[in-house]
């Protein structure tokens, strides 16, 4: 153990050396590594990317075996939507947490405020950490310290289906006001201009975001989604369904928005980076990937704006084997893998230094998302942040279904909210 | 074994003084005492039980206990003791006596779920006994292919519930599942199953009465079987029609199975979990939310996870089903039945 201490040390101090030279030193430091490095173990890692991205990040977190040959990854692939809950029973219960977990952007100050992650300053799994993008960074802090290091960050944008747009001769919407008025030039086409996500609150954030409004104001620590904005936001979607112009659903949202795009029953949705991949083997855009256009989401009244999300990578405060799972984190953030990535999944990177890299500047997916997520709503990065969905995914199907108005709906979720940060001076 | 509980209670108060006597250097020889009898005529029957009281001590005991404790204190994810690797974190909660429960109590939210818990509980068990029953009476007779009848009306029963439930989540789609293609077939328009409130509880309702309804056959069946034909021979040389056999003689003769399934059916439908959680997660909204799932929600979805109150909501349930479970026995045995 000590001696595994030392070696996490000297490897800390070897990488911290070789960012000060401040050159590009990958094939040199490595190198260093092999001197000292003595890892070995297992390092289990839960991986929540989707059906069409898994096999890559298992080919790519398996590859950390070749360069540690004595340490033994194990990848498990967990659905993202059961990840938060799995983790949350391993590591509250003390058995079965992994050693390395793939973050969303806003588990992080949920997981570290309960004592679950590793602090990461000062060990090897921060790597050069000027190199990271400002935004990305941010979601990695809690209470002054650090407990993931950024894996990928993304943002909403609007995906369309270029054909469909262009026989209904209907231009790419800036506004949620020209979807609904492209909805009669669709009519003869059979398609429906727009797909509402119903079921998931991340995707009612660019309608908020729309009205000039968001959820907290955590600076000022003030509930603001009941300001006004929310309801407003409440009315554009409930207006968008009831004129035809997009088609919802409150169950199987994504499954049903992603076959009925891919299918061209609908020309238009909001997605990100991550739904790339899977969406280009549809239909209607497997061998035509031209077809697939992405465009910034739609602004509302007030504004024009889309979350910023992305996975940050984090490790189990509870694991056995710190040293390479440090050592793991740091080579799933290193620039290789997040180019590597890049170039398979069109997924952006979270180093500045990997935009300048050939093949990542010629990704038009890239020159669409980075000016998006450069202008992305930073979300508040605070514990309760993951909590915030919640009160959303109710009410946004309530007024879907007609059975709350905009208005009650958007003062509901501020009650909920009001209960949720009850501790400090929240007003 | 009711009669050796009550015997043991006694000499074991009185064992204990025999003990001490015993350390003091009581006199040899003396009559042995209850308990030492007790011991002699019973100590295999209580060696033999014991695994099973360590056993359910432990596992229902415990748990019980620990949840009652729990329900009086504001424990939650952030402040019950833990240790995470080199962190160790002490237990900070705090005994709130009966505030959990007070503050559920006057809130909406738990009428709500108790009003649509109670509703889907006598829809489900209502409509799959009778289904259950109408089913029986029909395989109760000599029919041709009787056992592929059989087979097939029990098959839902052998598929694991969870994959049955996401066989109907399918069929539920809105946009792309058979039921709404089907309606489109024939013209009609698509039936948000899932997607409105109303259209949720009844889809919910359906799914649960085809899990439940081989379960009640089955009992019926074996209930029904159960008459002696001469019974139902006799009532038809008297003259009784089809119906009259079968409210007088059949009904009457599987009361005592039915009341007993009933009584279970209630109790699982009550706290039917996987069906409501993996059809709609209580969804759309929370309109098919039942109140075991509002309390999985307080103990495994919000953040920090709140044990305190899912305790208190949990304790809330079963005073529910045992409130019921008494009334329940009561109201049988004035009519007779002996349960």
């Amino acid at each position: 153990m000590r001696r595994g201490i030392a070696a996490t040390a000297l490897v800390a101090t070897l990488s911290l050396a070789a960012t000060a030279c401040g050159g590009d030193s990958d094939s040199g430091e490595s190198g260093e590594k092999k001197g000292s490095g003595e890892l070995s173990g297992t390092v289990t890692f839960w991986d929540t990317s989707n059906e069409a991205e898994k096999a890559f990040f298992k080919k790519t977190a398996e590859g950390f075996e070749k360069e540690h040959p004595k340490v033994d990854v194990k990848y498990v692939s967990v659905p993202f939507g059961e990840a938060s809950n799995k983790f949350k029973n391993a590591a509250g219960g003390g058995s079965g947490a992994p050693d390395v977990m793939r973050t969303e952007v806003a588990w992080v100050a949920d997981f570290a405020s309960l004592g679950y992650l590793a602090p990461l300053d000062d060990t090897a799994a921060v790597d050069n950490k000027d190199d990271y993008l400002d935004q990305a960074w941010g979601s990695t802090q809690f209470e002054g310290k650090t407990y993931g290091v950024p894996q990928v960050i993304d943002t909403l944008a609007l995906f369309y289906n270029k054909d469909l747009l262009k026989k209904a001769g209907v231009e790419v919407p800036e506004s949620v006001e020209d979807i609904k008025n492209s909805t009669k030039k669709f009519q003869g086409e059979d398609v429906t201009p727009f797909y509402m996500r119903g079921d998931d609150p991340y995707w009612f954030l660019p309608f908020l975001y729309g009205e000039g409004g968001d959820m907290v104001d955590a600076e000022a620590k003030k509930i603001t989604i009941d300001d006004g904005a929310g309801a407003k936001a409440f009315e554009t979607i409930q207006d968008l369904v009831d004129s035809k112009a997009a088609t919802t659903d409150t169950t199987d949202g994504w499954e049903n928005m992603q076959k009925s795009f891919k299918d061209g029953k609908v020309a238009m949705m909001l997605n990100g980076p991550w739904a790339i991949e899977d969406t280009l083997a549809g239909k209607e855009f497997k061998g035509n990937e031209d077809n697939l256009g992405v465009a910034p989401v739609p602004a509302g009244s007030e504004a024009q704006g889309a979350p910023q999300g992305g996975h940050n990578l984090s490790v189990y405060a509870g694991s056995k084997n710190l040293d390479a799972s440090y050592e793991f984190a740091k080579y799933m953030s290193s620039a290789e893998v997040q180019k590597a990535t890049t170039e398979e999944l069109s997924l952006l990177p979270t180093r500045t230094s990997v935009y300048d890299e050939q093949t990542v500047k010629d990704n038009t997916m890239v020159q669409f998302f980075k000016p998006a997520v450069d202008k992305a709503v930073e979300r508040p990065w605070i514990a309760e942040g993951n909590s915030l969905f919640e009160p959303i995914r109710v009410q946004l199907a309530d007024v879907l279904t007609g059975k709350t108005e905009p208005e009650a709906a958007a003062d509901k979720i501020g009650e909920e909210y009001a209960k949720l940060l009850k501790d400090g001076d929240w007003k | 074994m009711a009669v050796e509980t009550g015997r043991s209670v006694a000499p074991a108060a009185g064992g204990d003084a025999r003990g001490r006597g015993r350390g003091t250097g009581g006199a040899p020889g003396k009559t042995p005492g209850p308990l030492r009898r007790a011991l002699a005529t019973h100590w295999y029957a209580w060696a033999m039980v014991a695994p099973v009281v360590t056993v359910i001590g432990v596992i229902i005991g415990y748990p019980l206990v620990r949840g009652i404790y729990l329900s009086l204190t504001d424990a939650d994810e952030a402040n019950v003791a833990r240790t995470i690797g080199v962190n160790e974190i002490d237990a900070t909660y705090e005994f709130v006596g009966l505030d959990n429960y007070q503050a559920i109590l006057t809130d909406g939210v738990f009428w709500d779920r108790l009003g649509w818990t109670v509703l889907w509980t006598v829809g489900c068990v209502s409509i799959t006994f009778l289904l259950g029953l109408v089913l029986a009476s029909m395989l109760n007779r000599k029919v041709r292919g009787r056992t592929v009848y059989r087979m097939a009306l029990i098959l839902p029963w052998g598929i694991p519930a969870f994959v049955s439930v996401f066989a109907w989540r399918m069929l539920y789609n809105e946009k792309n599942g058979i039921l709404n293609q089907l309606l489109a077939g024939g013209g009609i328009d698509g039936i948000p199953w899932l997607g409105d409130p109303t259209w949720a509880k009844i889809s919910v309702i359906a799914v649960n009465v085809w899990l439940g309804v081989p379960f009640m056959l089955v009992a019926m069946l074996g209930a029904m079987q159960g008459i002696p034909g001469e019974l139902l021979e006799a009532a038809e040389m008297d003259g009784a029609n089809a119906w009259q056999r079968f409210r007088n003689v059949v009904l009457p003769g599987i009361r005592s199975v039915s009341s007993t399934v009933i009584l279970l059916s209630t109790i699982w439908t009550f706290n039917m979990f996987p069906v409501i959680f993996l059809l709609t997660r209580g969804g759309p909204g929370d309109s098919t939310e039942i109140l075991v799932t509002y309390a999985y929600r307080l103990s495994f979805l919000v953040s920090p996870r709140d044990f305190a109150s899912s305790a208190a909501w949990g304790v809330l349930i079963l005073l529910l089903l045992s409130a019921f479970a008494v009334v329940y026995r009561r109201s049988l045995r004035k009519q007779g039945e002996v349960w």
